[in-house]
């Protein structure tokens, strides 16, 4: 995107132009959530003022107006991310996608659904694979599901340049393996990892892959039945939508297989005294109400970013994170977390500020208007990795601009002298 | 002065450097704890700031406390505060200003501190107009009552 474009796109962000202590607002923390352009905003608006009605029930037009409305949202995604429609499930967030998945697997290792759930079954012998890298949501369902079933939790590790290690790769995901759970993208290191060469593997030892792929779905083009995995989850909110709605994914024959989670009313076939029944994917797992009207504003964000195009987003939030790159790296006393190559990561940049801890950092940041993340990113085994507790991390999306990299530089340079080091007096 | 120079006030600054009862934690097993020793760890899992408060019996010319953490400027400077009001007040010093400093924190700024009774923990008053950094303030002071109700409650 030119600089026109740029202008434009952040034209459709309304929140952008607001200030924060006085300063223009530099929003770098997009990784952490998105900023909701007009048109998602409009659309729940609009649906709640006009159609608002229970879905997949009753027989009156507000209810096919609603239904249809949200089936819609469901068709949209589905094109989004390279899947069928029926593959698509709406779900609380990403968190929720990825504990459905695992309790899952944990309601099949208990004798739930059947002869059908039997691949899902895990027991003492078997082993989960994850990576040192995951975010927390990606890592601890996981390590329940190895408490619950007795089976046994390994993890790849990280190179020092932000990388995953696979030179192990053979010995960790083994014929024991049964599932392999690994992030698309690092929420902190940016790191774009090896999708194809990690399925690969798993397929060779017949292991299901779950794709964590929150902080790819809004940065670059995802085409889940191109990358062959078997699973995978992502959040509404980080990709320009609403809060409240993320999805899950799964192939359809895993979907039609895997012992639903919450089950109640919405995802029965016939109901007993005695027992039940389940629809098949997507609705056996939408048990309840679901929020609609967030559907129907992310539908109108996945719409958005296509007219864009995912690969000009790509493109310009690749060039933002060599500008983030180049400006953090000329800050002394300051050292990135993840590769430095521009081109194998997205555009968001954590940092270690040598003497002032990540939420000092932020809390001077604030002062000069830019929103940056600090903490450890829900990932306190990666921060663990690299000697650290916590980090700051700034992340781009597809508003980002120079200014905000230029802003945030500016006001990085200030974080060591302010606090007395290089020289400085506090 | 703005904001942030009420937050970092050059005394917090100040603390945060040169830290007072830090040092290195003597962690007895549970069962070659003396009577009268109290230990503490709080962690908070927002930010992974951590810090251990051991207070208790020593031989020789030591003080009875020592603290390690790691973490913010906030809550390393915090820490330093509250180790310097016990080391001079005692425990029951300590225990007099604790609910002070607590109110003082969640006064959203409108607090008016007693520097008789807070001693340099009054420089804080400028933390509590900042609700996300509250926390930060006031985990060591946590940490610092438990061990000492500890030290206290296991007293022979």
């Amino acid at each position: 995107m030119d600089h026109l474009e740029t202008t434009r796109v952040r034209g459709d962000f309304p929140l952008l132009e607001r200030t924060v202590n006085g300063k223009r607002l530099a929003y770098l923390d997009s990784g952490a959530t998105a900023q909701k352009p007009t048109c998602v905003i409009d659309a729940e608006q609009d649906f709640l003022t006009r159609s608002n009605a229970a879905v997949h029930r009753g027989a009156h037009t507000l209810a096919v107006e609603a239904t249809d409305a949200f089936e819609a949202g469901r068709s949209a995604m589905a094109g989004f991310v390279g899947a069928a429609e029926e593959e698509i499930v709406w779900t609380k967030n990403a968190t929720e996608s990825l504990n459905v998945i695992s309790y899952g697997f944990a309601n099949a290792s208990a004798g739930l659904g059947g002869s059908d759930a039997e691949r899902f079954r895990l027991g003492p012998g078997d082993s989960i694979v994850v990576t040192q890298m995951e975010h927390h949501a990606n890592l601890v369902p996981w390590q329940q599901l190895a408490l619950r079933t007795g089976a046994e939790l390994r993890w790849l590790g990280l190179t020092d340049d932000g990388h995953l290690d696979l030179t192990d790769l053979s010995e960790v995901v083994d014929a024991s393996t049964r599932v392999v759970a690994f992030t698309h993208v690092s929420n902190v290191l940016g790191t774009v990892n090896d999708v194809p060469r990690l399925v690969e593997r798993a397929r060779e030892v017949g292991a299901f892959t779950v794709l964590d792929a929150c902080q790819s779905a809004a940065h670059l083009p995802l085409d889940l039945h191109g990358l062959g995995v078997d699973f995978a989850a992502f959040s509404g909110h980080k990709m320009l939508g609403p809060t409240g709605v993320g999805v899950l994914y799964g192939r359809k024959e895993l979907l039609d297989a895997l012992p639903p989670v919450l089950t109640g009313g919405s995802m029965i076939t016939t109901v007993t005294m005695e027992e039940s029944g389940f629809l098949p994917a997507p609705q056996r797992f939408e048990a309840g109400t679901q929020p609609v009207a967030q559907i129907v504003g992310l539908a109108a964000a996945v719409e958005y970013m296509s007219e864009i195009g995912m690969d000009v987003i790509a493109a310009h939030e690749r060039a933002i994170g060599a500008a983030l790159l180049d400006g953090v790296a000329s800050v002394p006393g300051v050292r990135i977390l993840g590769p430095r190559d521009p081109a194998v990561r997205i555009g968001a940049v954590a940092f270690d500020v040598d003497g002032v801890h990540a939420h000092d950092v932020g809390q001077f940041l604030d002062a000069q208007g830019v929103a940056a993340r600090v903490g450890h990113h829900c990932a306190q085994p990666l921060h663990r990795r690299y000697g650290i507790t916590a980090s700051t991390r700034a992340s781009a999306a597809v508003y980002t601009d120079q200014d905000d990299v230029d802003q945030f530089v500016a006001a990085l340079r200030g974080v060591r002298p302010f606090f007395g080091l290089d020289g400085g007096t506090p | 002065m703005t904001d942030l120079t009420q937050l970092y006030q050059q005394v917090i600054l100040d603390h945060a450097k040169q830290r007072v009862g830090e040092g290195t934690l003597r962690a007895p097993s549970a069962d070659e704890r003396p009577a009268g020793f109290g230990s503490s760890h709080q962690v908070n899992p927002t930010c992974g700031d951590e810090i251990t408060v051991e207070y208790g019996p020593v031989t020789g010319t030591e003080h009875p406390l020592v603290w390690d953490g790691s973490g913010c400027s906030i809550s390393m400077a915090s820490a330093s505060v509250a180790g310097e009001l016990l080391q001079e007040q005692g425990a029951d010093g300590f225990r007099t200003a604790a609910p002070a400093f607590r109110e003082l924190m969640h006064s959203r700024g409108k607090g008016e501190p007693d520097e008789d009774l807070l001693g340099d923990a009054a420089a804080f008053q400028g933390v509590s107009k900042f609700p996300g950094r509250i926390k930060c303030a006031l985990l060591a002071w946590v940490a610092f009552e438990d061990a000492i109700a500890q030290a206290e409650t296991t007293k022979e």
